[in-house]
């Protein structure tokens, strides 16, 4: 096949020594971008872009590509660890994630959450490798309605998972869209519950109220249970990433899903955070052990980060061949391809094969070197936890208002990681969900502008929605989920556990 | 300063020029890393020039000190001009504008004006082009126009990028200057746009030639007329046998519009001369690199360059036609 | 969380259930305000920039009033003690210098308030020796110094009387 000569050409591009070195580099770079929240992907790799501008494109792209996949993989490790998320797509990941490492599993969840990543990507390297022309066509049918039912359904599959009372989850869910409403916008260019202030201009970023509402708000809670972290007494054991191996075959089929939705995702483009979260949901539905997701089910590590890695590899696709990037990092890179000089868009397949091929190859290789890097360095990861809480509380504090500033490079934002760590520790022990918060804080203006963009086109007719096969089908998808358990209530017998 | 010390400085910048001496020996130099401020998000126009900077002036080693990108999107980009603005006096920020300088104040009503900032100087003008889907019927912009002009009001959809920013603005003077009237739908950023354009979800877009540049050597998006009095310059074959020079100017093809935008570097307010001048040789210096020139062909830019005097006159030209187009369109900010 | 506590005084739920709700109501009631001036109404081509958040603020304001409610009549269900004054103090021993810290930043930096933080937590809460402490605090942050202004190029900030200013950065 014309495909896998292509690749194997990419493979003798990818490996010398010089682009295997810088392989390395990338992710371990990556991983410490990932590590460190706020930095992040997008501003890590627009950190580092002009130092490449000097290396040839290959060499270039293959370094970039690979700190974008350390980032990936390292943003789950705080997550795990101290409920910290090092990056947006990592949320759905503390959910089981934390309360595990909390049980003594950390070196169970990082390795499940490592390798779910791995398989995430390789699903998406391999559609890359042979469906690129198709798929790419696949993301041009998707408008503003479209993209509006995707976030719907990223909402209904989510939604209806906390307990407790409605009007606290409601109210949660809709400060998140408060939140999110804050700052100009898109559609009328009109400044939004500004009120004035410069400062609030910019509105509130995710990661911002993310590392306030779970990171010092797990620090405050830590503190008011006494000076520990629970999984402080975490056995070491090399062998937790076989062991944990032996798990994962059982989780195939959420796996699967994650891949699927991630893939379709990060095409369309979604996005890597709607995939990690839409994926969780779906895995707690589905799930037999779905009642159980939130106490520490490595099911519920494998879900959210298999899809977040599909997508983040799969945002990379209609980059390239159509120029519009699937996540605020593949934007970052997208500039890079302009500045070195190569045009993204239909004939970059044609035109600079060996680009193209490199890159899918350090796509394959990258990825299984980041595996390497990260898997070994698990039980590391793990020992962290044994660090005394005095000694790494003030430096998460620290690490937490450098990644708050980070984000916008505003003093401001560290006021605010502070007030929502208060905000996070109270809402947390009056039964306040945070998850629906974070989802309509991430998710909120998205939603709403390509609702508003859809009314624009349709002159206000709300049909807009059901206007074609596809839209159509995911709204009704949408619509089924979110009245799903009214659905099982009616059709008891349609979840029988199944035998074994 | 006096006149004569300026003087003189100038003719040892020009001989340590000839020499191939490093100049920043003389006058004002950085003593710490400069913020080079985007008020854009990562990965648009503006972010994409800046970096190519701030990678020219490293790999050239044109400043002793790094230049760092900073972004500061919020508000439409009043969240980096007030950035500058309340920076007085610190000839370690410079900010990259793009045509939000104008459009923003007077859309949002926050308190800046480019008068506030220094000017430094226009490296470049980005142009826009009027775009249809390639597999659309029209041949030419009149044959769009009069279809648009046919089917009647808000049947026609144009996306840009933003609400009240330049694509909008645009739009409206397409509008006035043709008596018809768009679906006007706003994105995020211009390679949305461009996709969307592709995927038939709107009828016609004014891309700036980098973000349509790909769809149009792939054949899927045909440029109309570029919002010009003139053609581009460009005449080397970019898409089959079409060069940028081969797209006809609105203004010929009966459609009489133009707009550019501009790619301009300004400092913080109360800055010295020879601050300014510093970074103008700076500038002057990247602005002769192959990766430069190879960028503003990419991209078709208009490369257009002023200081001084003769840029002030410019600026002042361009707020005044912001604010007659934004007050007939009806987005001046409610006092 | 709180089982073993419920018999120490404290801070009672109720009393935190009703500021949470009244600050949300609030927070509800400025959102609805300012939608309101914006336009939130749905004009010919859909809805306005205040439509949506006009009705998260009813919404905001509706649920808020209903858990209000709940919390002033309603038996409640939860632990009666939200937190004990002892967990409290200790909660507090956290956060006040924290919000010392972040004014820290404000006025001297990141990086010289991080080292004063975390020494200043290890000796005070940890119980460390002065020395141990102050060099584990500088140590980190001369780690992150190198990481982000020299290695990264990412100024972080400095603080209104930039005290590190004579290193160049």
């Amino acid at each position: 096949m014309a495909e896998l000569s292509a690749l194997f050409h990419g493979f003798a591009v990818a490996l010398s020594p010089l682009n295997v070195a810088l392989m390395f580099l990338g992710i371990l770079l990556g991983v410490v971008i990932g590590v460190l929240p706020g930095l992040g992907g997008a501003n890590g790799i627009a950190i580092l872009l002009p130092l490449t501008f000097s290396m040839p494109p290959t060499s270039a792209i293959i370094m970039l590509s690979c700190i974008y996949w350390g980032a990936l993989f390292g943003g789950a490790i705080t997550s795990v660890l101290f409920n910290i998320p090092g990056e947006p797509w990592s949320v759905a990941t503390t959910f089981d994630g934390y309360p595990m490492a909390q049980q003594g599993r950390a070196g169970e969840a990082l390795t499940g959450a490592f390798t779910s990543s791995f398989i995430g990507a390789l699903f998406a390297v391999i559609i890359f490798t042979f469906l690129a022309p198709l798929v790419a066509g696949f993301a041009l049918q998707f408008g503003p309605p479209e993209f509006f039912s995707v976030y719907l359904l990223t909402f209904c599959s989510f939604v209806g998972l906390g307990r407790g009372s409605p009007f606290k989850i409601v109210a949660a869910m809709m400060i998140g869209f408060a939140l999110a409403a804050v700052g100009i916008d898109t559609v009328t260019g009109q400044l939004r519950l500004t009120f004035g202030f410069a400062e609030m201009m910019r509105g509130f970023d995710f990661l911002v109220a993310v590392i306030g509402l779970f990171g010092i708000g797990e620090i405050l809670q830590s503190m008011e249970e006494g000076l520990a972290f629970q999984g402080k007494s975490a056995k070491i054991n090399p062998r937790v990433v076989l062991e944990t191996w032996a798990k994962l075959p059982r989780y195939w089929a959420s796996s699967f899903r994650a891949c699927l939705i991630g893939c379709a995702m990060g095409i369309v483009p979604g996005g890597a955070t709607p995939a990690s979260f839409m994926s969780y949901g779906v895995a707690k539905r589905v799930s037999r052990d779905g009642n159980k997701f939130g106490a520490g089910q490595l099911e519920g590590v494998v879900a959210p980060e298999t899809a977040a890695h599909a997508a983040g590899t799969s945002a990379l696709l209609p980059m390239l061949t159509l120029g519009v990037p699937g996540s605020p990092t593949a934007a970052v890179l997208l500039g890079g391809l302009l500045i070195w000089g190569l045009q993204p868009g239909p004939l970059l397949f044609v035109e600079q094969k060996d680009f193209v091929w490199g890159l899918i190859a350090s796509m394959y290789l990258g990825n299984i070197a980041g595996l390497i890097v990260v898997l070994t360095c698990v039980p590391f990861f793990a020992a962290i936890l044994r660090v005394p809480f005095s000694i790494i509380a003030p430096i998460i504090i620290v690490i937490c208002s450098i990644g708050a500033y980070t984000v916008h490079n505003a003093m401001m934002d560290i006021w605010l990681m502070l007030l929502f760590g208060v905000v996070g520790y109270t809402f947390k022990k009056l039964d306040y969900p945070l998850a629906p918060l974070v989802l309509a804080l991430v998710l909120g203006d998205r939603a709403e502008d390509s609702f508003r963009q859809s009314m624009l086109m349709s002159q206000g007719d709300v049909r807009i929605f059901f206007s074609n096969v596809l839209v159509g089908g995911i709204t009704t998808l949408a619509l089924v989920l979110l009245l799903w358990p009214l659905l099982v209530r009616v059709l008891p017998r349609t979840r029988q556990p199944q035998p074994g | 300063m006096s006149s004569f010390g300026h003087a003189r400085r100038a003719l040892l910048l020009a001989a340590a020029a000839l020499v191939g001496l490093p100049t920043a020996a003389l006058g004002w130099e950085p003593t710490k890393p400069v913020e080079f401020v985007v008020p854009a998000g990562t990965g648009g126009g503006a972010d994409q020039m800046s970096r190519l900077v701030q990678g020219i002036v490293q790999k050239h080693n044109l400043m002793k000190q790094p230049l760092i990108v900073v972004n500061k999107s919020g508000g439409a980009g009043a969240e980096g001009f007030l950035h500058i603005k309340e920076a007085k006096n610190d000839p370690h920020k410079i900010i990259i504008t793009l045509s939000n300088l104008f459009t923003t104040p007077l859309a949002t009503g926050v308190p800046f004006n480019w008068k506030d900032l220094t000017p430094v100087a226009m490296l470049a003008l980005d142009q826009f082009v009027l775009w249809v889907n390639a597999e659309s019927p029209y041949k030419s912009a009149k044959d769009y126009i009069s279809a648009v002009k046919a089917a009647g009001p808000n049947k026609f959809k144009m996306g840009g990028t933003g609400s009240k920013q330049e694509d909008q603005i645009i739009t409206v003077a397409l509008e006035k200057a043709t008596g018809t009237k768009f679906t006007y739908i706003p994105f995020k950023g211009g390679g949305t746009v461009a996709v969307q354009l592709v995927g038939k979800h709107i009828d016609s877009s004014v891309n700036n030639p980098i973000e349509g540049v790909a769809h149009w050597r792939g054949g899927k998006l045909r440029p109309l007329c570029v919002f010009d009095s003139e053609r581009m310059a460009y005449k080397d074959k970019i898409a089959g046998d079409m060069a940028w020079h081969d797209i006809p100017s609105c203004k010929e093809a009966g459609v009489p519009v133009d707009y550019v935008m501009l790619r301009g570097i300004f400092t913080s307010p109360g800055v010295s001369r020879d601050a300014v001048d510093y970074y103008l040789g700076v500038f002057k210096k990247v602005r002769e690199t192959p990766e430069w020139k190879k960028f503003m062909t990419d991209g078709a830019y208009n490369t257009t360059f002023m200081s001084g005097a003769e840029f002030v006159k410019w600026l002042e030209q361009a707020e005044a036609t912001h604010r007659t187009l934004m007050q007939e369109a009806g987005f001046l900010a409610k006092k | 969380m709180s089982d073993g506590v419920q018999s120490e005084r404290g801070l009672s739920t109720r009393t935190v259930e009703i500021v949470v709700a009244a600050t949300v109501f609030m927070l509800g009631a400025v959102v609805v305000f300012d939608s309101f001036r914006l336009g939130a109404r749905w004009a010919s081509d859909g809805p306005e920039a205040g439509y949506f958040p006009f009705y998260i603020g009813v919404i905001i304001c509706g649920c808020a009033a209903m858990v209000l409610l709940h919390a002033i009549v309603g038996k409640h269900a939860g632990p009666p003690v939200f937190v004990a004054w002892g967990a409290l103090k200790r909660v507090m021993q956290v956060l006040v210098p924290a919000a010392v810290y972040v004014l820290g930043i404000q006025v001297i930096g990141i990086y010289l308030a991080g080292a004063a933080y975390i020494a200043v937590f290890m000796y005070w809460l940890g119980r460390y020796s002065m020395l141990v402490a102050v060099l584990v605090g500088v140590s980190v942050m001369t780690f992150f110094f190198l990481m982000f202004e020299v290695w990264f190029k990412v100024p972080l900030y400095k603080g209104l009387l930039d005290p590190l200013g004579f290193l160049g950065y």
